[in-house]
């Protein structure tokens, strides 16, 4: 009885979200008393799994060859299937990225159990463990139990602070299995291009919302990105207006962030989008409308149109 | 080409739920609830591919009899037919994703397209789980979607850009923001809606047992913010974040 660990993988790197999902197995192996595992496919596997060894798991299992060469859900899915039946986990935890969202209601599906998206933290029940997540855009934590034989869970990044390395020695093994037949194909990767640092990585982020009104206001945001080393960040709205590409979008529909500062320039505060930032640590709004919702989260609000106020910042933080 | 969209009924996301005081859900007085808007982007993209060459749109919901009002504005906007699994028992997405093949098996449509989450849960699972029940190819929160001869090449929304996949038909495909722009409404297509035909089955009658094993112990409410503070001008700003909040 133990704990699998799927690790990200893109392009032959480790995505660092995995490091979240390992201390949340840190979490779930002291409430269920049993330890974990991790298994890296994709091209580069054995490289990964190599810098995956220092970190507690018993064994990191590693598969590259040319099925799972390019993350597929209907290949990771069929590897994943073969080793949870091979090693008969308990528990099963990738990050709730959108490859973990992918990946795991597939095998949850392939395994025939139900599974938990966005888990934040676990503690011991009277059958098992319980699991909380959010629920209605963050406004409600639910408390789950699952009754199949096998949990199967996405872990948000945001709650678990990343784990390092403890320097220990864990088995690194080969896992191959035959996949079946696919009937599905990777084509390629059109990654944005940015020298921004990622939202769901980044210490700072500085998000535009209509306040911000068009490509001017957005460039202002951009040039304070850059000052202050930040991401960019949006809400749906101009997402919508098709002003910055969606993987920006901070929201229940797009990315959860918890930064150390989190910038909102002319962002109402609509559920949907609160959902995705407040867990921040601070919250800093402007806005020019002093009713505006995103003041009930702010830690600090100034009442401002943003193109004066976002010039001003900018020359006051240069 | 058949096209299965399956569609949910959800409290309006625009409102901020309640949690009944014992936990044991949400306060439902008084909410209106609404097809979740992820699944509007579904049914007009079914919508669009049955109009360009032709075919039906059908939609399936699974739970109480109010789904039916659901069925009905999503009739209203590009459905040709309805489907309702009527349950009352609280529904994981596994049993939902069984239902749904269960309905897929009696329609055996080319493609299924979905809405990538239900705006009240969240849980974004019952398509891929769905896929993998029917072993099926599975395109999840598309932005684009190219059908070619027994195949659809999908461009998927991921964490840092787009990327594409290319998956043999019949498949799954979730629909994400940018997929359209779903239509409104029209009055004559609302009046058109409610002589659709919407066929009802049971779970039993579908030779389905439910398993039910996700069980949600109570709801609590997530830790509330500190109130902030108001200030007066960019320099407050500035020198509060840097000696106060220390995060410039």
């Amino acid at each position: 009885m133990s704990i699998l660990v799927i690790a990200e993988l893109r392009e032959s790197e480790l995505k660092s979200a995995t490091f979240s999902v390992i201390a949340a197995a840190k979490v779930l192996g002291e409430v269920a008393g049993c330890g974990f595992d991790i298994l890296a496919a994709g091209a580069g596997g054995a490289a990964v799994a190599d810098q995956l060894k220092g970190y507690g798991a018993g064994t990191v299992y590693f598969s590259e060859g040319a099925e799972v060469a390019d993350y597929t859900a209907e290949a990771h899915g069929a590897l994943a299937k073969a080793l949870v039946g091979d090693k008969g986990y308990k528990y099963v935890m990738a990050a709730a990225t959108t490859t973990g969202k992918d990946l795991m209601p597939r095998l949850a599906g392939l395994l025939d159990e139900a599974m938990i998206s966005d888990v934040i933290g676990c503690e011991k029940g009277d059958g098992g463990v319980v699991y909380l997540r959010p629920m209605y855009a963050g406004n409600a934590i639910a408390k789950v139990v699952l009754s199949g034989n096998v949990d199967l869970m996405t872990v948000r990044e945001t709650a678990f602070d990343p784990a390092q390395d403890e320097g220990s020695a864990s088995g690194v093994e080969q896992f191959d299995a035959d996949l079946g037949e696919l009937k599905a194909r990777f084509i390629e990767f059109r990654l944005t291009k940015s020298d921004r640092p990622s939202l769901t990585e980044a210490s700072v982020i500085i998000s535009a919302g209509r306040g911000v009104k068009d490509a001017e206001g957005i460039a202002l945001v951009e040039k304070l990105a850059d000052q202050l080393g930040a991401a960019m960040g949006a809400s749906r709205a101009v997402v919508d207006e098709g002003l910055v590409p969606n993987d920006l979008q901070v929201g229940q529909t797009g990315k959860i962030v918890a930064p150390d500062l989190y910038i909102a320039c002319g962002i109402s505060g609509a559920i949907q989008h609160v959902a995705g930032m407040k867990d921040s640590k601070v919250i800093v709004a402007i806005n020019k409308d002093e009713e505006a919702p995103i003041f009930e989260v702010a830690d600090y609000g100034l009442v401002a149109d943003f193109a004066k106020a976002g010039a001003e910042l900018l020359e006051k933080i240069k | 080409m058949k096209i299965l969209v399956p569609v949910r009924r959800v409290p309006n996301p625009d409102v901020k739920v309640r949690l009944m005081k014992d936990g044991s859900g949400i306060d439902t007085e008084g909410v209106n609830f609404l097809l979740n808007p992820f699944d509007e982007f579904a049914i007009e993209q079914a919508a669009q591919i049955v109009e360009s060459s032709e075919g039906e749109v059908v939609l399936v919901s699974v739970g109480g009899a109010d789904c039916e009002e659901t069925l009905r504005a999503g009739l209203a906007v590009g459905g040709t037919r309805g489907w309702l699994v009527e349950t009352d028992a609280t529904l994981d997405s596994a049993d939902v994703a069984t239902l749904l093949a269960a309905v897929y098996k009696e329609e055996s449509p080319d493609l299924v397209i979905a809405g990538k989450q239900s705006v009240d849960t969240d849980n974004n699972q019952a398509a891929q789980m769905l896929a993998a029940k029917l072993g099926l190819p599975q395109a999840c929160f598309a932005y684009k979607v190219e059908l070619g001869d027994g195949k659809a090449t999908v461009e998927r929304e991921i964490d840092g850009g787009l990327e594409v996949k290319e998956v043999d038909l019949p498949a799954v495909i979730t629909a994400d923001l940018r997929l359209n722009q779903p239509r409104y409404a029209a009055l004559p297509q609302i009046m058109k809606a409610k002589r659709k035909e919407i066929k009802k089955s049971s779970p039993a009658e579908l030779g389905v047992e439910l398993a039910s094993r996700t069980k949600v112990l109570g709801l609590i409410e997530p830790e509330a913010r500190a109130a902030g503070q108001i200030v007066g001008s960019v320099d407050e700003l500035v020198e509060k974040l840097k000696n106060e909040a220390k995060v410039l």
